[in-house]
């Protein structure tokens, strides 16, 4: 018996695994993810950048956002953001070090290639548009689950967490605000040393070379977001490392696309569920003749009592 | 058929009905002062023990409706059938929770309706698979679970509602005739959702630590869950006896074979993997990591390898001890893969408040009271007669 019981174990867990087992290993041979070419995005260079927070009082302002006071500001006269948060899309921090270097950096949404956050949402709630790839939200749809938030490789929504009827807030390149009433983001247009740019992702791409190529003692060698999962339209060249900058060093694989393989390799067509289902019913259905031919059981009772009824 | 006639109201019900009456109130909280007003969530951590706990490792130890079923009506012929009823309630109650769970923890729920609207559906989305594949068990558990509720009304000798049992005479046949289907289906979709629950952590990337993140997390969530399902089945079972002084179930001793070999594959498959992906040296580097590896490795080796042991399966005590250890490893794990592994980014720290705790807390108490009432009023414990006829 416990013989037989193996070997139909055996059969069911490879049914059943080889799909899942197998996706990991199929989705290693995923294609590469190209940048569209009507993708638009910001190059901040962190070099031009004079903390003047201009940037992030003109996206408040534009976008609608509230005012963070700082800590022990007890007549609320400052907008003081630590970070970003549900306030707070965009915002400016100082690098420091002991030896007088310094440098500014500017964080707000990525707005990845392949989106972590796009994929992982069930609803559809957290879109990219089209075209020009801006990663963007709509609330009406959103249920609140914040698998967005565990996705994002950057740690960008962020969620209403005091209120009662919460949303999520991240930066959205002003498409609904500035950049379609003024055809530039709020903090590019504001920007006083064009520290950040706004344009094609081609040009700012090139642009970002460019200025290495010119000035390679001032610069960092590398663009973040040319490859970082799977590469941004947003992206950065700066004089101090990124590390130091607060960025972590990411792969360049879009987790995003992996996981779509792996689960796409799983569910292709519906063929894995659907065989599965089938082998089980198969199985199942014959051990049920087999249980009934035999004529012993738990519900003898009831079928005598189905038979006298019929 | 002997009806188990037992009294309802006892300490332990007043016992748990506090503390269902303490969580409902942090609930009520949570939806007048928000989800920051009551918990320890971030942005960093934006999900806690309602999901880790309540959802990722509760839907587990739910399983045992699930990894009986592949014993019953896959493996061996309906020789155990006697245990499945009570497996099926716990697993519809575990399951009830992770629902109800998902409600208190979802900020804009009343937007969950997109579910059930095609036009919203994201079927790129992991959890989008999880949300629905749980939603269809929970409805293919209920109709698993009504030939019992059916039956109370077929053997009634006095009905209060005449009508309601000449209904059910005439469902229950239909219904038997067809349950297999279903039962195919109560096998299938926890395939199907468990191994998606392991998926669910892939898109967080780096922010996960090498220890846990694997392409593989589908295939180690779904035998995962198969183990624990037998796990809690042994240990309900053996809990069973005890509390209601029921003779200690033979069957258990067979389930508890299979554990063993399960639980070998999965070993097997996690240090292959680590191996494969040059992380065996973090898994054993001996950091705050590398203990949680240790700590849930060390669990459920030594419940599956005292399992080896005829000598310990025979003992009611020592089957108990390994199916604990079993569940506890297992869960560690799931832990381990929402919680513990994940690092967002420096600075950021979880722990969950006490308000979380109370909920959880509440939720599960909800449950017990509610499998504890349902098991006294209807046919859900095996029958004793038929019991002994069958062993």
């Amino acid at each position: 018996m416990m013989k037989k019981t193996r070997r139909e174990f055996i059969k069911l867990a490879a049914l059943s695994g080889a799909g899942i087992a197998a996706a990991p290993l199929a989705a290693e041979a995923s294609a590469p993810i190209a940048a569209n070419e009507e993708a638009v995005g910001m190059l901040y260079d962190a070099t031009l950048c004079v903390g003047c927070k201009a940037c992030v009082a003109s996206c408040k302002n534009v976008n609608d956002m509230d005012a963070a006071p700082a800590p022990n500001d007890a007549d609320r006269l400052w907008d003081a953001p630590e970070d970003l948060d549900y306030r707070t899309r965009n915002i400016i921090k100082l690098y420091k070090d002991g030896e007088g270097d310094f440098s500014y950096v500017k964080y707000q949404c990525m707005h990845c290639i392949k989106p972590s956050c796009v994929s992982a949402c069930p609803v559809g709630a957290m879109q990219q548009e089209k075209g020009r790839g801006i990663v963007f939200y709509d609330k009406d749809i959103c249920i609140g689950c914040r698998y967005c938030q565990v996705a994002c490789p950057f740690n960008i929504p962020k969620f209403e967490w005091p209120k009662a009827f919460p949303k999520i807030v991240k930066c959205d390149l002003c498409k609904f605000t500035n950049l379609k009433d003024k055809g530039i983001p709020a903090c590019c247009d504001v920007c006083p040393t064009k520290a950040v740019i706004f344009g094609k992702r081609d040009f700012l791409l090139a642009e970002a070379k460019k200025r290495i190529a010119e000035n390679p003692d001032k610069y960092q060698k590398e663009i973040y977001g040319e490859f970082e999962v799977g590469g941004t339209n947003v992206i950065y060249i700066a004089g101090e490392t990124f590390d130091n900058l607060g960025f972590r060093e990411l792969e360049h694989d879009s987790n995003a696309a992996f996981s779509e393989n792996i689960q796409h390799t799983i569910y292709k067509g519906f063929v894995a569920p659907v065989a599965l289902y089938g082998f089980l019913a198969f199985v199942a259905l014959k051990n049920r003749k087999n249980h009934h031919g035999h004529g012993h059981g738990h519900d003898a009772k009831h079928e005598d009592k189905h038979g006298s009824e019929k | 058929m002997a009806l188990h006639r037992e009294k309802i109201l006892t300490p332990s019900f007043w016992v748990l009905l506090a503390f269902t009456v303490i969580g409902f109130y942090c609930i009520g909280l949570r939806y007048v002062m928000g989800i920051g007003a009551v918990s320890n969530l971030s942005d960093g951590f934006p999900w806690g023990i309602w999901i880790a706990y309540d959802v990722a490792t509760g839907t587990a130890l739910a399983c045992g409706g699930y990894a009986l079923a592949i014993v019953i009506y896959i493996m061996n012929g309906w020789k155990y059938h006697p245990l499945i009823r009570s497996a099926i309630v716990t697993s519809l109650f575990g399951y009830a929770l992770a629902g109800f769970s998902v409600m208190v923890d979802l900020g804009r729920y009343w937007n969950a309706y997109s579910f059930f609207m095609p036009s919203r559906w994201q079927v790129n989305s992991v959890m989008f698979e999880v949300a629905v594949c749980v939603m269809a068990y929970n409805v293919v558990l209920a109709i698993e679970l009504l030939p019992a509720i059916l039956e109370r009304f077929v053997h009634s000798k006095n009905p209060r509602f005449p009508k309601l049992k000449e209904y059910a005479r005439k469902v229950y046949p239909k219904l038997d005739k067809i349950l297999i289907f279903f039962i195919v289906l109560g096998i299938t979709l926890p395939t199907m959702h468990q191994s998606s629950l392991g998926s669910m952590m892939i898109i967080a990337g780096s922010k996960l630590n090498p220890i846990w993140q694997t392409g593989f997390l589908p295939i180690l969530f779904l035998i995962n869950a198969m183990y624990i399902g037998y796990s809690v089945i042994i240990f309900e079972s053996t809990l069973s006896s005890v509390v209601f002084g029921r003779p200690f179930e033979k069957e258990v001793r067979v389930i508890a074979k299979v554990v063993p070999y399960l639980t070998a594959a999965w070993l097997i498959i996690r240090f292959a993997d680590l191996y494969h992906r040059g992380h065996l040296s973090t898994a054993f580097s001996g950091d705050y990591y590398s203990k949680m590896f240790l700590v849930e490795t060390l669990l459920i080796a030594g419940g599956a390898y005292m399992l080896t042991w005829k000598h310990f399966r025979m003992s009611p005590r020592w089957v108990f001890v390994s199916a604990v250890m079993l569940c506890v490893g297992g869960s560690w794990y799931r832990f381990s893969v929402y919680i513990i592994g994940f690092n967002p980014a420096k600075g950021w720290e979880y722990f969950p408040s006490l308000p979380e705790f109370f909920i959880t807390l509440g939720l599960v108490a909800f449950e017990i009271l509610g499998y504890m009432v349902l098991v006294k009023m209807f046919p859900i414990m095996p029958n004793l007669e038929g019991h002994k006829k069958n062993a």
